[in-house]
């Protein structure tokens, strides 16, 4: 990619370009659904349920949305290190390991917005779902499809903070050229190597596909509301 | 349930995401620096040793440590670095198999035009220490146990000053890779060790130029080891081997020569065998 400025690399559809980009948005968007699978019904469940120190897991919950990417992806590697409990797998290095990684990064965000946004809606609910006798687990569906439109939100704050980050990808993943380089790392590759035009209007590139995941989620939803009466 | 399929659905994504299965991939890991990255030296090369094996090579540009610690775990097939000392340590405590001398540049001493220590064009890169220490001039140590750092700390030693045990003002230690270092010393206007290779492939000069080169003492030699088997029995004996064959053989090394940038060779090969 030297010399070559980024709008240069677009226009003229460099396939570097698009093969790293298809990363980027396949393990991200992976990585949120991954999360959103465990974390939205834990995150109900939670909301939905007493239990004993249920206090000590909410604010468990909330602080470890600001877990540090770096250290997610510490604990990662040393997991899947050929020396590390997983390695037989031997996935490290690899978009599978960039995946995991970011899915635990973005679960407890997930987790912890959707506990709140269901705890809230409960309130509006309560009654007539007592009424109706309906069980723990009918409740949680219950909540969280009437809730779909809210957690879409909730999805789109997942995927920015894993579209965002480098600390995991890089550890993980290991930046290596056409198979887990991702646009983060190629950001912090080419500003290492003092190639800041190129970094910057890849940064561009970036934020822009960032704002088109986050138009088209937008659009969807507010087709599916109108649909929805 | 729905969410069961979903789960399986995940899983089976995931699978696909790791492109060729583990059996029939035809692939090597190399724990590398950052200099042969930087530097297009492995954009250079490895498409021709593709070309003529099909193995494909994943390189990890890390620091020269850092790179070592990757094959020692095991996370690597090839180690190919240059910090001889830490090599032939990696080899002896049996992590790798043996070390071959791969080609060689040099370091050069880095700084500002405005040159504050009065070193520019000196070629005693001991002299041009001892006088940035004098005139405490901006300094900026990798700090990231690389190779090159490995060889700014042993010329400190050389001049007989311990800037990383003292920590002076002037000696500002970053932990970063060889590109940043470069970047923050233009920020700062301070002086930098640096591999040529990098500064000839760096384009953000600005105020930067060559202060000190020449100095025999700024030797920077490279060197590849395969990962013992016998310490990690998945570590690709045959295609790590072939590699290494490859990089040291006539071929491989006209291959090294050949790398340019405007017209400057930027790696010298001298393969001339095992060195232990």
């Amino acid at each position: 990619m030297d010399g070559a400025t980024a709008f240069d690399l677009i226009l003229s559809g460099d396939r570097t370009l698009f093969a790293i980009v298809r990363l980027s948005l396949t393990v991200t968007v992976l990585a949120t659904l991954l999360a959103a699978v465990v974390a939205m019904p834990l995150g109900a469940a939670v909301a939905l349920t007493r239990f004993p120190f249920r206090n000590v897991v909410i604010v468990v919950l909330n602080g470890l949305m600001g877990l540090p990417p770096v250290v997610v992806g510490l604990m990662v590697f040393l997991m899947l290190s050929r020396s590390g409990p997983l390695g037989e797998m031997g996935i490290l290095f690899t978009p599978t390991a960039m995946t995991i990684a970011q899915a635990i990064l973005v679960a407890p965000i997930i987790a912890a917005l959707t506990r709140q946004l269901i705890e809230d809606l409960w309130t509006e609910y309560r009654d007539e779902l007592t009424a109706m006798e309906v069980g723990p687990i009918g409740r949680v569906q219950t909540l969280l499809w009437d809730a779909r439109f809210s957690l879409v939100t909730i999805l789109l704050a997942g995927f920015g903070r894993a579209a965002a980050e480098v600390g995991t990808v890089m550890i993980v993943g290991g930046n290596i050229d056409g198979f887990t380089r991702v646009m983060t790392t190629t950001i912090a590759l080419e500003t290492s190597k003092g190639n800041l035009p190129l970094a910057i209007g890849l940064g561009i590139v970036l934020i822009a596909l960032i704002l088109a995941v986050n138009a088209l989620a937008w659009s969807v939803r507010e087709w599916a509301e109108r649909h929805a009466g | 349930m729905k969410a069961h399929g979903l789960l399986i659905a995940f899983a089976a994504t995931l699978l696909l995401l790791t492109p060729q299965a583990q059996a029939q991939d035809k692939s090597i890991v190399v724990a590398s620096t950052t200099s042969t990255q930087d530097s297009g030296l492995f954009g250079h090369i490895l498409p021709m040793f593709k070309a003529k094996t099909g193995i494909d090579v994943k390189v990890i540009s890390q620091g020269t440590g850092q790179a070592i610690d990757t094959g020692r775990r095991g996370d690597a097939d090839v180690v190919f670095v240059h910090a001889k000392a830490q090599e032939e340590k990696f080899v002896a405590e049996g992590f790798g198999v043996r070390r071959f001398d791969v080609m060689y540049n040099d370091f050069i001493l880095i700084g500002p035009k405005s040159d504050p220590a009065g070193v520019k064009g000196g070629k005693d890169i001991v002299t041009a220490l001892k006088a940035i220490e004098a005139k405490a001039s901006p300094f900026v140590s990798r700090g990231d146990k690389s190779g090159t750092h490995a060889a700014e700390l042993a010329l400190w030693k050389v001049a007989s000053i311990d800037p990383a045990g003292t920590k002076p003002s002037w000696y500002r230690e970053i932990g970063q890779g060889m590109g940043a270092a470069l970047n923050t010393a233009s920020a700062m206007g301070a002086y930098v060790l640096s591999d040529r290779g990098t500064w000839l492939a760096f384009k953000t000069r600005d105020a930067l130029e060559i202060s000190i080169e020449g100095d025999k003492r700024l030797f920077n030699q490279y060197g590849i080891i395969l990962v013992n088997p016998e310490k990690h029995a998945h570590a690709k004996k045959e295609l790590g081997q072939a590699f290494i064959d490859w990089v040291i053989s006539k071929e491989g090394q006209a291959a090294i020569a050949s790398h340019t940038i405007n017209g400057e060779q930027l790696f010298f090969p001298n393969a001339g065998g095992a060195t232990n």
